[in-house]
């Protein structure tokens, strides 16, 4: 998808004007919070499981190496196949020669974030190979052209009746004056839609949220069971999976499963969770012919030993996104790229460039909210200020707010002088307040008075009636 | 053995450059709570800024600076107060973090970092003080700052000291953990989006049967009381060393003097 990542404040203001967008949040912000807690208020070790989840990644991240090799020996002991890729672009390629080998007209997919990351659809679509979503979300969004607004939740940003009448515009084979007013009877309707798409589909086209090493199985977690359905039918299975995903054993696996949908839903387990390991072998009943794992590198290798490795930790429960103030204010597609929120935000800027993603580090309050609910311990603040150090270092910041802190800092540095600049300050902004005590304008403030009122200052500075009176206001 | 309690312990005040401007009578109120927890209070006169504008802002080299300067302002007194959640927790949580790859300064950092405090956790956790004598006759929202309540765990000790106020009630609002949107810098670079935030909780307040805000950050207080006198709302918001030491009827609130007073 074309980033609009740089336009960040643009988007934002369009999404605090969309008030059906804005009633949607509003519930958004209550729901996934409120179920996580309750799932984790009943799980006693659930902290120390986080703990446990965090380690197995670092020990991964310190070994990634051992543990891809292994994965990959056990694929194709499995009679699988293994695609090394670097970017997008070859991921792309890749899957496309898969699918033209398999004379692929349709793909059938299930949620991939990757899927995104690497525009999957649109590069299928111009080599005419058709790509059904079958996550119910997902398949929403394709059929209104739009990106995921949030990487477990992608369709968050739409109220039913925006998904009643998408369907009624694009089922164009249906009654145009049926009801849509129940969720079920909407459910019931995609269902019916995709069943037809999930028997006739060459390839399955899924994610993956775990790679086992030591099984060579990929692991998937959903809620509706397309996953299922999009591996299981079709005669070729791709699993696309970035290289973090990668775990040792399956007790590692299920460790991080205690940790995922509580984080993510608070349910306790996602309704389907399936391991697959190889294709069909020759006493199965049924199952793909070939099975393929498409590996993206796609800049995160260079994340390892950089002080954003751990970023490499998360495992997508989007549980920073659900808790974050920001998100929930302006949603997700205010973010202008694939993954929104704390850990978005992090993640971005490594993907698609500092330069275009310079707002992102930037769009957040550091309140620390998100690093308190993420089940891996990711410091995303720490993250989050350690990429507005590198915008410093290489002078991506805007001037006012550069030459603005530089000179603070060289006032901070001298005390003498910082009192008599201090002492001016107060004087100057309490003649710019009325008798309220109240200053509406500023200049260089506007940012500050384009929203809020300035209280003036009390008086004179603290420093200098300190020295005069110890005992005011006793 | 002579506990170092059975002293008076000395206490710097940092006072913050924001206290230090726009509202001098929270230091006034920090120290009178001070001394009258028992502690003999100092303000060092070469404390300007705990660097964190800098910080945040990824001027890592300035903030490193600034806090040599404070770690060497602040040493040999037993403990360092700040009537701050936010500064206090640079002081102790990020200056560590700041010179984790300098072994001398490394030191200096987190012997400062272990002497810190935000000034209610100080008050209750470490000075067991009760205030007294004190009426407030209002119903309270506290606002938990972000920095005081995840990197300080600063959460029931305003709420034990008010407590102890006459007249007090305390309502609390769901969103009291939620940020408010000021966020340092964040809230002049995305005016639309900080004015969204702080009205979700303005919202939450007004809902409620408080009459008045208070927190324990000038930052967050100053964001609050400017959105709500620029909506023309009668919530007032003080900072909560303001009500504990008794000041109220002395001082105007963060939201400045009431229409009626103005017009005087």
């Amino acid at each position: 998808m074309k980033s609009t990542a740089s336009q960040f404040p643009q988007n934002a203001r369009e999404a605090l004007a969309d008030e059906t967008l804005q009633n949607v949040l509003e519930n958004f912000a209550d729901g996934f919070p409120r179920k996580r807690a309750a799932a984790i208020s009943r799980l006693d070790e659930f902290d120390d499981l986080r703990d446990a989840a965090r380690d197995i990644k670092n020990h991964v991240l310190a070994n990634l190496d051992t543990y891809l090799t292994r994965f990959e020996e056990r694929v194709l002991e499995n009679g699988g196949q293994v695609h090394w890729c670097r970017d997008a672009a070859e991921a792309c390629q890749t899957i496309l020669e898969i699918c033209q080998a398999a004379n692929a007209r349709t793909v059938t997919k299930s949620k991939s974030m990757i899927g995104e990351e690497i525009a999957i659809n649109d590069f299928l679509e111009r080599h005419d190979i058709e790509p059904v979503e079958t996550d119910l979300g997902e398949y929403i969004i394709q059929l209104r052209e739009e990106p995921p607004s949030h990487i477990i939740a992608p369709a968050i940003h739409l109220s039913k009746e925006q998904v009643a009448e998408t369907f009624v515009e694009k089922h164009t084979d249906r009654d145009p004056d049926r009801t849509l007013t129940e969720p079920r009877v909407m459910l019931d309707e995609a269902r019916a839609e995709l069943r037809g798409k999930f028997l006739g589909a060459d390839v399955g086209l899924t994610g993956a949220n775990m790679l086992v090493a030591e099984t060579g199985s990929i692991a998937t977690v959903t809620n509706e069971g397309n996953a299922d359905l999009t591996m299981g039918l079709p005669r070729v299975h791709v699993a696309l999976a970035s290289i973090e995903k990668i775990v040792p054993t399956l007790e590692d696996a299920s460790t991080i499963l205690r940790v995922l949908a509580r984080s993510a839903t608070g349910q306790e387990m996602s309704v389907y969770t399936t391991f697959a390991t190889g294709p069909k072998r020759s006493d199965d009943l049924d199952g793909p012919e070939q099975f393929h794992v498409v590996l993206l590198d796609n800049g995160r290798s260079e994340l390892l030993g950089s002080e954003f490795q751990d970023i490499l930790r998360c495992i997508r429960c989007g549980s920073c996104i659900n808790h974050c103030p920001v998100y929930s204010t302006v949603g997700g597609h205010a973010y202008g790229w694939v993954y929104p929120g704390p850990m978005g935000s992090v993640l971005s800027p490594a993907l698609i460039g500092l330069e275009d993603a310079h707002h992102l580090p930037n769009a957040s309050t550091l309140c620390g909210k998100c690093e308190t609910v993420c089940p891996m311990h990711i410091p995303l603040p720490r993250m989050l200020r350690s990429w507005r150090t590198r915008q410093v270092e290489q002078n991506l910041q805007a001037a006012t707010s550069r030459y603005g802190l530089e000179l603070w800092a060289f006032m901070a540095k001298r005390p003498r002088l910082y009192r008599v600049f201090s002492a001016m300050a107060s004087r100057v902004l309490r003649m710019m307040a009325g008798k309220n005590a109240r200053i509406r304008w500023l200049p260089l403030g506007g940012g500050w008075t384009s929203k809020r009122d300035m209280p003036a200052p009390q008086g004179p500075t603290f420093m200098s009636q300190w020295k005069q009176n110890r005992d005011r206001y006793s | 053995m002579t506990k170092p309690e059975q002293r008076s312990p000395s206490v710097a005040l940092f006072v913050t450059c924001l206290v230090d401007v726009m509202r001098p009578s929270i230091a006034f109120a920090a120290v009178s709570l001070l001394e009258r927890a028992g502690c003999q209070v100092s303000v060092p006169e070469s404390q300007t800024c705990c660097g964190q504008p800098g910080y945040n802002a990824g001027h890592e080299k300035n903030a490193r600076l600034i806090a040599q300067q404070v770690i060497e302002t602040f040493e040999g007194y037993d403990y360092v107060v700040a009537p701050s959640g936010s500064c206090a927790g640079t002081l102790k949580k990020h200056y560590p973090e700041m010179f984790a790859g300098n072994a001398a300064w490394r030191g200096r950092a987190e012997d400062l970092s272990s002497r810190t405090w935000e000034l209610t956790s100080f008050l209750t956790d470490q000075m067991n003080f009760t205030p007294s004598g004190v009426r407030f006759n209002h119903t309270v929202s506290y606002h938990d700052s972000c920095s005081g309540l995840r990197e300080l765990g600063v959460k029931d000790q305003p709420r034990k000291l008010l407590a102890a106020v006459d007249g007090t009630e305390i309502a609390e609002s769901d969103l009291a953990e939620s940020c408010c949107g000021f966020g340092g810098l964040f809230c002049v670079k995305y005016p639309d989006i900080s004015a969204a935030m702080v009205d979700h909780k303005i919202g939450d307040v007004m809902a409620g049967e408080a009459d008045v805000v208070l927190g324990g950050d000038l930052g967050c207080l100053m964001n609050l009381a400017g959105r709500l006198t620029r909506k023309n709302l009668p919530t007032k918001v003080w900072h909560v060393a303001e009500v504990l030491a008794g000041m109220t009827d002395k001082i105007d609130p963060i939201t400045g003097p009431s229409d009626d007073e103005a017009a005087k």
